[in-house]
């Protein structure tokens, strides 16, 4: 039977696949329904698919959440990754008006010619806008910036029931404030309006720092908190003693007008791609060579390198570097987590990321540290930010630091290690902490309650009930964090 | 990193993301990961065009080999006979014969058969795409209709089965897909044009998914048989190096256990087939075959 004229083959409704969905850590990993909607229509059609079926419905991007925030073991997924179209961008105002799926990536790619880059980015490019919303993220310039949805200035969310709410600072504030940070709790984003940042040069001015323990490292980057626009920090989680959490601090400032010779040259895409090979050797198959490293001697061997020839580039301060360099420091080496093991579900990495007020982050992280070592469940990345405080009712964001702890995990480890961080946890909430959904595997329900005030999280789970009576948009992550409160009927 | 086993010593699915029947509900992260809940010795395929050839064979032969196998076929009444005498071997071996009647055409009806295949069995490691015509076609017949038919069953039928699979394959990073190709896609023969054209068709979209997904834990591989005694074939005069459908899946399965990119059945096929693009238009247009 050949296909029906005039259809170009399309059948009605989103596509739809049967996949391994798993968290990008790879650590959990569940089969489920794919489903990928084009449009508004597509997106209720969704809705219904999964009521008929029965069962809830998980959101998803391109899923870059380390845990199981876009991991639905019960039911479908939806996938907005298809909806990817840039709807409008005004290059005086610098607004961008997206499709949910617009990844990261497309929209610099998009801005950055004429002069703009994201407000706020991760460590990746490849998140939807979607997905960054809906997780809140940050990157490396939180304390001056602000998270993602600080970025945001209104958009169109589809409810379960259906109605396309539009919200902004001033429109509906409760769901905006919710939504934002809500990890796809409330509904599925269909259109979000962004502010961007004018730039004057495809380059950052960067300054290396050393820090020759957690109190330098810490102390260098409240030093340059108020001159930095971007300030990260990373720290050798292996020595121990007077040189636990070593590391280095990295600097950075967007370049002034005139500062840049030749800007339409730096502000090229073309400037901002990175070689796909290194010394000959093809990046894409790098991850191979850094698997034979991926060991406690391996990764004590890699830091303690780290550190030593980040000693060296601090005499050549500073430099100009590319701003996607700069920015997504995790996609210099693709696919470098396939060194962690390449089975979903029994090999990964678990970000442990803990988020501490100035007062108790550095004794709380020494303890942390040593734990770790003596646990011999030793980091083999540790990132340090510095934060703000955000206006979201689920937000991460302290007036503080960040400290990320990349963990391991095998089959052998597992429970020892999933045991572990619960114990971090505890330790991290009884001095006043918080976690970021977009990276924790570890908490349970009543940890949530206990680190978000109370009023926060009662009106967050207020509206959800209103909205999403019957529980239909739920993950492995709002049941784990929320439990049955999230389940509704479903 | 769990790749395919088909050796007949395969005796434990450790693969803990491999997908079971039931096992849809959440697992605590945390739990340690418990091998999927498949008969021992039960690995999962899929044959599509499983109803009579290369395709029955196939299934029969996974079947004595004690796997969870998926027999799709258009015909259902031949399906059912060959599922009846498949199904006592492969219970015999610990494994399980699942029959569904299937229009390779109906590509619209693709992703909710997979699904439906994949959670029965339990997982999915294996797919083979044997399903194929081959009508006659007369010297001056230029029929577009019957032309994009055969078109529609080699090719368009493997393209949504395969990306199906290719979706599931990349995402557990695991799997082998199997396209049965012909030697006839190697050169544009006067007699079966479109049977000529979806093969090659075939060919290079299989060496395409091949790259794609070659850095993902997923093989493809392409199978160019020469002559196999089916209903292709029957009552052709001048054939040679026949090869029984039982033989040829013997050879379909190595092939695919050794992660052969492209291998002819039988491989003194191969000789032929790296020939036949050095014959000169002028002299290929005089051959009669």
């Amino acid at each position: 039977m050949p296909r029906r004229p005039g259809t170009g083959g399309r059948p009605a409704g989103p596509r739809r696949s049967f996949e391994l969905v798993e968290g990008w850590g790879m650590v959990v990993a569940a089969p489920s329904r794919v489903l990928r909607p084009r449009s508004v229509d597509e997106i209720r059609a969704c809705y219904q698919l999964a009521r008929h079926d029965g069962v809830p419905l998980g959101l998803r991007g391109t899923g870059n959440s380390y845990g199981d925030a876009a991991i639905n073991a019960r039911g479908h997924v939806l996938d907005i990754a298809r909806m990817d179209r840039i709807l409008r961008w005004d290059r005086e105002t610098g607004i961008a008006e997206l499709e949910p799926g617009v990844t990261l990536q497309r929209l610099w790619r998009r801005i950055l010619p004429d002069g703009w880059w994201p407000r706020v980015v991760p460590g990746t490019m490849f998140p939807t806008v979607a997905g960054a919303l809906a997780m809140n993220v940050h990157g490396k310039n939180n304390h001056v910036a602000g998270s993602f949805g600080d970025a945001c200035l209104q958009f169109d969310i589809v409810l379960p029931s259906g109605e396309v709410r539009t919200a902004s600072r001033d429109r509906d504030p409760d769901l905006f404030h919710a939504a934002i940070g809500g990890f796809g709790m409330l509904g599925c984003f269909s259109r979000i309006v962004l502010a961007t940042h004018r730039v004057h040069s495809g380059k950052l001015r960067v300054e290396a720092l050393r820090g020759r323990d957690l109190r330098e490292v810490m102390d260098l980057m409240e030093s340059r908190r108020a001159t930095a626009d971007h300030l990260v920090g990373w720290i050798d989680g292996f020595p121990d003693g007077e040189r636990s959490g070593r590391g280095l601090v990295h600097a950075a400032r967007y370049l002034e007008p005139g500062e840049d010779g030749e800007p339409e040259e730096s502000l090229r895409v073309g400037y901002q791609e990175r070689p796909t090979s290194l010394l000959g050797f093809p990046k894409a198959d790098l991850w191979r060579l850094l698997r034979l490293l991926n060991n406690d001697p391996g990764m004590r061997l890699a830091n303690a390198a780290r550190y030593l020839a980040g000693c060296a580039t601090a005499a050549q301060n500073p430099r100009l570097v590319s701003l996607a360099a700069v920015a997504f420091p995790l996609d210099h080496v693709p696919n470098w987590k396939f060194a962690y093991g390449t089975e979903p579900g029994r090999r990964g990495l678990i970000q442990f990321q803990s988020f501490l007020p100035r007062a108790t982050a550095h004794a709380t992280w020494l303890e942390l540290l040593a734990r770790c070592r003596g646990e011999r469940l030793v980091p083999y990345l540790a990132v340090v930010k510095l934060h703000r405080q955000d206006p979201f009712w689920m937000t991460h964001a302290v007036d503080g630091f960040s400290l990320a702890l990349d963990f391991k995990l095998t089959p052998a480890n597992r429970a020892r290690l999933f045991a572990h961080g619960r114990g971090l946890a505890e330790t991290v909430i009884a001095a006043g902490g918080r976690f970021y959904f977009a990276k924790d595997l570890v908490l349970g329900p009543d940890a949530v309650a206990r680190f978000l005030p109370p009023e926060d999280l009662q009106r967050f789970l207020a509206l959800k009930r209103r909205l999403d009576p019957e529980g239909l948009l739920q993950t492995d992550l709002s049941r784990r964090v929320l439990g049955k409160v999230a389940a509704g009927t479903l | 990193m769990a790749g395919l086993a088909l050796g007949a010593g395969s005796t434990q699915d450790d693969n803990p993301a491999a997908m079971t029947a039931n096992d849809t509900a959440t697992r605590d992260a945390d739990g340690t990961p418990t091998p999927a809940a498949a008969p021992a010795g039960a690995r999962h395929a899929l044959v599509v065009g499983a109803s009579s050839g290369l395709g029955a064979a196939l299934v029969r032969q996974l079947a004595r080999e004690g796997r969870r196998v998926a027999a799709v076929a258009r015909r259902g009444d031949v399906l059912a006979d060959l599922v009846r005498d498949a199904s006592a071997e492969a219970a015999a071996a610990g494994g399980a014969v699942f029959a569904h009647t299937h229009d390779v055409r109906d590509t619209d009806a693709v992703p909710a058969l997979f699904e439906a295949i994949v959670r029965e069995l339990g997982g999915l490691e294996l797919l083979v795409y044997a399903a194929g015509t081959r009508p006659a076609v007369g010297r001056t017949e230029y029929d577009t209709e019957k032309d994009l038919d055969v078109l529609a069953v080699n090719f368009g039928g493997l393209v949504a089965w395969g990306n199906q699979a290719a979706q599931l394959f990349r995402t557990q990073r695991a799997g082998t897909l199997v396209g049965i190709s012909s030697i006839a896609g190697n050169r544009g023969r006067k007699g079966h044009p479109l049977y000529g054209a979806s093969k090659a068709a075939m060919d290079n979209w299989l060496e395409s998914l091949r790259n794609r997904l070659a850095g993902e834990g997923v093989h493809v591989c392409t199978i160019k048989p020469g002559y196999i005694a089916t209903r292709l074939t029957a009552g052709l005069d001048g054939l040679f190096w026949v090869a029984t459908p039982s033989q040829a899946a013997a050879a379909v399965l190595e092939a695919a256990r050794a992660r052969a990119n492209v291998r002819y059945v039988l491989r003194r096929w191969g000789v032929v087939g790296r020939l036949l693009p050095l014959i000169p238009s002028f002299v290929f247009r005089r051959l009669e075959f």
